[in-house]
């Protein structure tokens, strides 16, 4: 028994003793079973399973007050009515919003926050992390957390603007399509059911493969994949815009089409594109990443998260983590994205708690 | 059957409070209500009075995010509903106590056979056998008047009409004969030749089975046919209350007085100008939807210049989509619109700006008539931008002047959002749009029938202003006759897509009438308590509403 088993239980007990005490029923129920669980991982994995659950919880903990904290920020530097919007937010799309923050600053900073820059070669192959490489080097000795750094900047670029390419084409011909109808609507839909009915992938391998792998390329393949998904649900939203009454009235006015779209349909649609966007940005940075694990993506030696995966797959059967790190990094990404995705689907969709 | 009348439901010091803006806020600020077995209390106010919170409060129900407050009692036959259980509630709901929605239509799952949901809640409770719970059906079918009662139950709900489908509503709620129902404006969304069966339909049911009702509605001759005893409710509280004749009679409260004064509002009668063009001419109109059966037939009609017509029908009559055909957006097979003598372009696309602007439109719901998104400012500023090219300072005169000519103040209402005002203030501002670009005919699309009776009457003595004092020509599409009395120069009656009988309001309300104008005009309930037992000893239950116009055009 050392000092840190000992610690451990008396922690637990005192706790769920203190929650049946002040009647907090949820509180008493969590940690008590804990302690259960503690008894029964105690003995079968001894005090080393101890600790990982220890920091296990002690991470969940500081994350909770870290969205804590980062909510309670924004909330007093937004103005009274972005305030009353995020004080409905959970501490989940807290977190989320606090990892995208972080990512943006460490993309939009990359140059100053990495020590080296990313093709700079500083030592050996696949040396272990010291002072002076928190993450240790990668195959050609260039230093893992710098090319992490601006593989930030790289991989999100990417996925973002072929996001906002691929909302600019969906959206637009999904809001035209409604609003113009008849054969326009009809051409268009099709148009977009012969796209969808590719495999990805396979579309994007083709594209890369015709004109070669160039940002410029990926960008635009990436965005005609994803635009007809845009497109439907765009179509879908606005065509239960165009059916009201202030359409009506606008199109009696005599308004053009871009009025219409830009000034009457676009603001009353706005909510479900704006969720969609981030469902779509994930699948978007998943497939970015994808075609940089096949080779076909961002070509070296510009860092980005899917290839560094990939070049540094041989480590994994050598018992080290360094190639998962990016592979984690894209992973937060995406259930960061998705927890604020959540939430303002949820806001949307008028689901209200009791 | 006995009729005793012993206490069934006592309500009180009743708080509901709704949770807005981070808190918490009374709805209902402390309500007593007694309600005696086989007594109809008629509950009546405004919106947002109240009354369907109570009406479900009864139920021991809050809807979601409002919450009953500590120290409220709702007793249903000595039974405690605030401290009772939910499953204790829901034992009671729908065996003991009934709800008949207002939108029958939208309350029956379309997926399922009337008499299915009908024998839902007996089959659920084992009081009947299912067979047994299918006869009961069609007996009450049958006592509710329902065509072919012993067939009707079969049908899907969107085969029935409105109002029989209201009707089977209302058999449904009696099918496990309960104590007390609550009918949550039942007849708001029907016609009223329509109205009228259900009416009929209603109160012979509830007297037969001796059953309490909770009656909410906010039209006045409504429930003075349908109640016992009225409550009279504004912003969740109570005003008064008293026998029906009693209320009608002599209303002691300022606020229930001004309730019945409403319709006592009427325009000077105009008459045409002689030898003028009129604004605007009908001339022989076919109108149909995409090849379908001809919706329009051969409808002529004039309007002149500031003068009020008023064009009534129940709906599928036509009304509406004649407005579509003057608007353009329905271009006529066949005729032609003629706007001061010269025709006007068919398809609203290919008019010019100056044609558009000649003829806005006023919407029934000002929900779906303003953007939601946009401020009024910009919602009354772009008419007045789009077609007369001001911005800057010129632009904000003209709208602060628009907003005085509704009767609001601009400094409060320049920057606001549509979702920020009331039901009466959205729909001036969707008068003040049409203003915007002004023009010389505006065409009213049941403009008052979403709003209550103080808020339309508002509406309707601020349109009557502003045709007087800009010289505007309304086409006032409408089937409440109290509307057309109040406001109307001329009459035009349509039925089935044609024009049945049209002339000055003053002819059209003195005898001899069209049959089916006289329809219309005897079906509009009056205030007098006996108003529709004394129209069924004349008429006959045969013929009214739906049986009346269905006999009219043998």
């Amino acid at each position: 028994m050392s000092v840190f088993v000992i610690a451990y239980y008396s922690l637990l007990l005192i706790g769920s003793s203190l929650a049946a005490y002040f009647n907090k029923r949820s509180i008493f129920i969590l940690l008590f079973s804990l302690t259960m669980v503690s008894f029964v991982l105690g003995i079968i994995g001894g005090s080393g399973a101890l600790v990982m659950v220890a920091t296990f919880a002690g991470l969940l903990a500081l994350a909770g007050m870290v969205s804590y904290s980062f909510r309670e920020a924004l909330i007093m530097m937004a103005g009274p009515e972005l305030a009353k919007e995020l004080r409905t937010a959970p501490l989940t799309a807290a977190f989320g919003m606090f990892v995208i923050f972080t990512y943006a600053i460490t993309g939009i900073f990359a140059p100053w926050i990495a020590p080296y820059g990313e093709a700079e070669v500083i030592s050996n192959a696949f040396e272990p992390a010291n002072a002076d490489m928190l993450l240790g080097a990668d195959q050609l000795g260039r230093d893992m957390f710098s090319r992490l750094v601006y593989g930030t900047r790289n991989s999100v670029g990417l996925a973002l603007t072929a996001t906002v390419l691929a909302f600019v084409l969906g959206a637009g011909a999904g809001m035209l399509a409604a609003t113009k109808g008849g054969w326009f609507d009809q051409f268009m839909g099709r148009f977009a059911d012969v796209i969808m009915s590719i495999p990805s992938l396979i579309f994007a391998l083709l594209m890369l493969s015709i004109f070669g792998s160039s940002m410029p390329v990926i960008i635009v393949a990436v965005a005609i994949i994803y635009a007809p998904r845009v497109f439907r649900l765009t179509r879908a939203v606005a065509g239960n815009v165009v059916v009201m009454d202030y359409i009506e009235a606008a199109k009696l006015r005599g308004e053009g089409t871009g009025y219409l779209i830009r000034r009457e349909i676009l603001p009353n649609s706005m909510a479900p594109l704006v969720a969609e966007f981030g469902l779509e940005f994930c699948f978007v940075f998943l497939l970015v990443a994808g075609l940089s694990f096949l080779g076909l993506g961002i070509q070296p030696p510009t860092a980005d998260w899917g290839s560094m995966v990939r070049e540094n797959a041989t480590l994994i059967s050598f018992g080290d983590i360094t190639p998962l790190i990016p592979a984690a990094a894209i992973a937060l990404l995406t259930v960061a994205v998705n927890f604020v995705v959540d939430w303002m689907l949820f806001r949307s969709s008028g689901l209200k708690e009791q | 059957m006995s009729h005793d009348k012993s206490v069934l439901l006592e309500i009180k010091n009743l708080r509901i409070e709704g949770y807005s803006d981070e808190k918490w806020v009374d709805i209902i600020k402390g309500v007593d209500l007694t309600l005696h077995r086989g007594e109809v209390m008629g509950l009546i106010g405004e919106s947002g009075a109240g009354k369907s919170t109570i009406g479900a409060g009864a139920m021991g129900y809050a809807r979601d995010g409002t919450r009953i407050s500590e120290g409220s009692s709702i007793e249903f036959d000595g039974m405690e509903l605030t401290t009772a259980t939910e499953s204790e509630k829901r034992a009671l709901r729908g065996s003991r106590i009934a709800y008949v929605a207002q939108s029958a239509a939208a309350s029956f799952n379309p997926a399922h056979k009337i008499i299915d949901q009908h024998t839902e809640a007996p089959l659920q409770y084992r009081l009947q056998k299912r067979m047994e719970a299918q006869e009961d059906a069609m007996d009450l079918y049958k006592r509710l008047r329902l065509p072919n009662p012993t067939e009707i139950g079969f049908r899907y709900p969107h085969q029935v009409s409105g109002g029989q489908l209201q009707r089977a509503m209302t058999a449904m709620a009696m099918s496990c004969r309960p104590d007390l129902i609550i009918f949550d404006e039942p007849t708001t969304a029907l016609d009223v030749t329509t109205q009228i069966e259900v009416l009929a339909a209603i109160r012979d049911i509830v007297e037969q089975f001796n059953t309490a009702a909770l009656y909410i509605t906010h039209d006045l001759a409504v429930v003075a046919q349908m109640a016992d005893t009225i409550k009279v409710l504004l912003k969740g509280e109570e005003v008064e209350e008293a026998s029906t004749k009693e209320m009608l009679d002599n209303p002691k409260e300022d606020y229930t007085k001004s309730l019945w004064a409403v319709r006592s509002f009427e325009s000077p009668q105009r008459h045409r100008p002689k030898d003028a063009t009129p604004l605007i001419s009908l001339q022989h109109v076919d109108a149909s939807y995409s090849s379908g059966p001809k919706i329009l037939d051969d409808v002529s009609f004039d309007i002149y210049e500031g003068m009020t017509v008023a064009v009534v029908g129940e709906s599928g009559s036509g009304k509406s989509t004649a407005a579509r055909v003057i608007t353009g957006l329905l271009p006529p097979s066949k005729g032609e619109v003629l706007f001061r003598g010269t025709p006007f372009t068919h398809d609203y696309r290919n008019r010019s700006k100056d044609e558009l602007r000649q003829c806005q439109m006023i919407y029934q719901s000002a929900d779906t008539s303003l953007n939601p998104k946009v401020r009024i400012s910009e919602i009354i500023g772009r008419p007045a931008q789009f077609y007369s090219g001001l911005k800057g300072t010129a632009l904000k005169a003209r709208v602060d002047e628009l907003l005085d000519l509704i009767e609001l103040e601009p400094s409060q209402f320049y920057n606001r959002y549509p979702s920020e005002l009331s039901g009466g203030q959205k729909q001036r501002i969707g008068i003040a749009r049409a203003l915007a670009a002004e023009p010389a005919f505006i065409i009213c699309d049941e403009v008052t029938s979403a709003l209550d009776q103080l808020v339309a009457e508002g509406i309707l003595r601020l349109l009557d202003r502003l045709q007087n004092e800009l010289n505007l020509a309304y086409m006032f599409i409408t089937h409440d006759l109290a509307t057309v009395r109040s406001i109307a120069d001329e009459v035009v009656v349509m039925q089935q897509g044609k024009v049945v009988e049209q002339g000055p309001k003053d002819d059209m309300f003195t005898p001899p009438h069209h049959p089916y104008t006289d329809l219309l005009l005897s079906s509009v309930p009056e205030m007098d308590p006996d108003w529709l037992t004394t129209l069924l000893e004349e008429r006959g239950i045969e013929n009214l509403g739906d049986a009346a116009a269905a006999n009219m055009s043998k």
